[in-house]
């Protein structure tokens, strides 16, 4: 079984040029995927192809290589829709990846319906992209900014739920998959809650919609946000997806071209979805790039992205457990996405992640932008692995002898 | 490995030197990284201008903390003249290893906490 999926990996690998490249004499080793992940070469054709062949501005002009990037870049919507089972590829907002996506939600949805005696409620598990727009909103609006706790072992506590989550709440925002603990979060269960009191819901599916299947109908959220760039795409893009009656209703993000139906000097009426979102031009070859990428994701069967993320992080969860000093951040495996963030006694994580970098072994380490969690520990920062779809148990071996390594050179 | 930690710099990491605080100091002043959470605090003793005494308290990656460390060990007994010619380059030819541009901030987190405590210059040393 084992072997079956790393040689399926190994040919998947054989796809991403980077991959092929060393880093210090030795072979890369990719371990920094929920950071941003490696792209492979039908994205980068893709794209290539774009600019040489194919590049002018899109919505515009009816000359031959404007409609063929308008072709290329609404197909691509149209996919991203297919690929999280949008209704329409109208709830499909290009932005510039899930921190854009959170703060175009807190600055039209927000303003247009959060004031004093409202709550948000978020989790002390969530990225600084979820906590900062709603702190920096709070200060303008006079909500208040309310916090489900984690328990030691990285999960949610969900004891007091039903007292955090209450008639005053507006919006609960929530990861799906902590790029930290990699603890996926129940939301049938969170939703469910929130629609018990009328609250919006907002999913961060960053770690999430690059790992496993996702459903946006089925999870039910009234927003869903994540990158491209953690999902084989390129930088710069990423999607929000919203429920059509709240994105119809709110108010526009930016204002500028693209986003107006009709513009005087006195006044201008809003284009209709996704347009009233995406004002001024926007990333056409990247998006074109996530297309591809979802295609990619597509062939390879994000069922077995899961599986093999799954197998890799429960071997990866005994191999690490028995290098002497690691201590593991999250719940047991069968609870987590593919990642591992652990500490490995005292040495920081900086210092780790430069004896592993010798060895060519690329890793995170530092507060991952989520100082809540590390607080909630005691501790300044991690060192996190994280797997794709190319890494080998192979890979996890190499990692957990380089940190046997590490742990001699400063013990 | 050995080009970024060699004995010296784990041995001023494992062993630092004037790790902790002093009674009375005239200068004390406390920075971080932000991103990585490095925290330091330097604390000094000043009469006529001249280092008599030094301390300093912290938490973050070997660099960083090694560099503090030997910094405390040249800063005693030198003025605050002196002290204000030191730059960037002075630490990295201290330390004696090639550094690239992440780990930069780390080996400069002492002289930037330096600076701001001695004469409020609150950049990163260039």
């Amino acid at each position: 079984m084992q072997a079956t999926v790393n040689d399926r990996t190994t040919e998947l690998a054989a796809q991403f040029p980077i991959l092929q490249r060393e880093v210090h004499g030795k072979r890369l080793v990719y371990l920094d995927n929920a950071a941003s992940s490696q792209k492979p070469t039908a994205v980068l054709d893709v794209m290539e192809r774009y600019y040489r062949q194919s590049n002018a501005n899109v919505h515009r002009g009816v000359h031959t290589l404007s409609e063929e990037a308008t072709t290329l870049y609404e197909d691509a919507r149209v996919r991203l829709a297919g690929f999280i089972n949008a209704p329409s590829d109208k709830q499909i907002i290009f932005t510039r990846g899930t921190t854009e996506g959170i703060n175009l939600v807190a600055h039209t949805w927000g303003r247009a319906n959060l004031g004093p005696g409202d709550e948000v409620l978020i989790t002390q598990m969530e990225h600084h992209s979820n906590i900062v727009p709603w702190q920096i909103l709070r200060d303008q609006l006079g909500f208040t900014l309310r916090y489900i706790p984690i328990t030691p072992l990285g999960e949610l506590d969900l004891r007091e739920l039903d007292v955090l989550l209450n008639a005053r709440t507006k919006l609960l925002s929530f990861v799906h998959a902590s790029n930290v603990l990699g603890t996926v979060n129940p939301v049938p269960q969170l939703v469910q809650a929130a629609r018990q009191v009328g609250a919006k819901v907002l999913i961060d599916g960053a770690q999430s919609v690059p790992h496993m299947p996702i459903d946006v109908q089925e999870l039910d959220a009234d927003f869903f946000v994540f990158s491209s760039h953690k999902m084989c795409g390129p930088t710069g893009v990423g999607v929000l997806y919203g429920k059509r009656d709240l994105l119809e209703e709110m108010p526009p993000f930016m204002g500028g071209g693209d986003m107006i139906r009709s513009v005087t000097m006195t006044e201008s009426r809003w284009n209709t979805l996704p347009y009233k979102f995406e004002a001024g031009t926007p990333a056409i070859a990247e998006v074109i790039g996530l297309g591809a990428a979802v295609d990619f994701l597509t062939d390879v069967g994000m069922g077995w992205i899961h599986a093999h993320e799954q197998m890799l992080t429960r071997y990866a969860y005994e191999r690490l457990s028995q290098v002497e000093g690691l201590r593991i951040l999250g719940p047991e495996p069968e609870k987590r996405g593919g990642l591992i963030a652990f500490t490995l006694g005292d040495i920081h994580p900086h210092d780790i992640s430069a004896v592993l970098d010798m060895d060519g072994i690329a890793i995170r380490a530092g507060h991952h932008c989520a100082q809540p969690v590390h607080d909630c520990y005691n501790i300044a920062a991690s060192a996190r692995a994280s797997f794709y779809l190319y890494n080998t148990t192979e890979d996890v071996d190499l990692l957990a002898e380089s940190l046997e390594k590490a742990h001699k050179l400063f013990g | 490995m050995e080009a970024l930690y060699r004995e010296a710099i784990l041995d001023h990491y494992k062993h630092p030197r004037r790790k902790g605080h002093l009674d009375a100091p005239d200068i004390q002043y406390h920075d971080h990284n932000p991103f990585c959470g490095d925290e330091l605090t330097i604390e000094l003793k000043v009469e006529d201008g001249v280092v008599v005494d030094a301390a300093f308290d912290g938490r973050g990656c070997a660099i960083s903390q090694a560099t503090a460390s030997m910094i405390m060990e040249e800063i005693v007994g030198l003025s605050v003249d002196e002290l204000k010619t030191w730059d960037k380059q002075y630490i990295l030819d201290m330390l004696g290893i090639e550094i690239g541009p992440v780990r930069l901030k780390c080996a400069l987190l002492s002289l930037k906490v330096l600076k701001a405590g001695l004469w409020g210059l609150e950049e990163w040393p260039e």
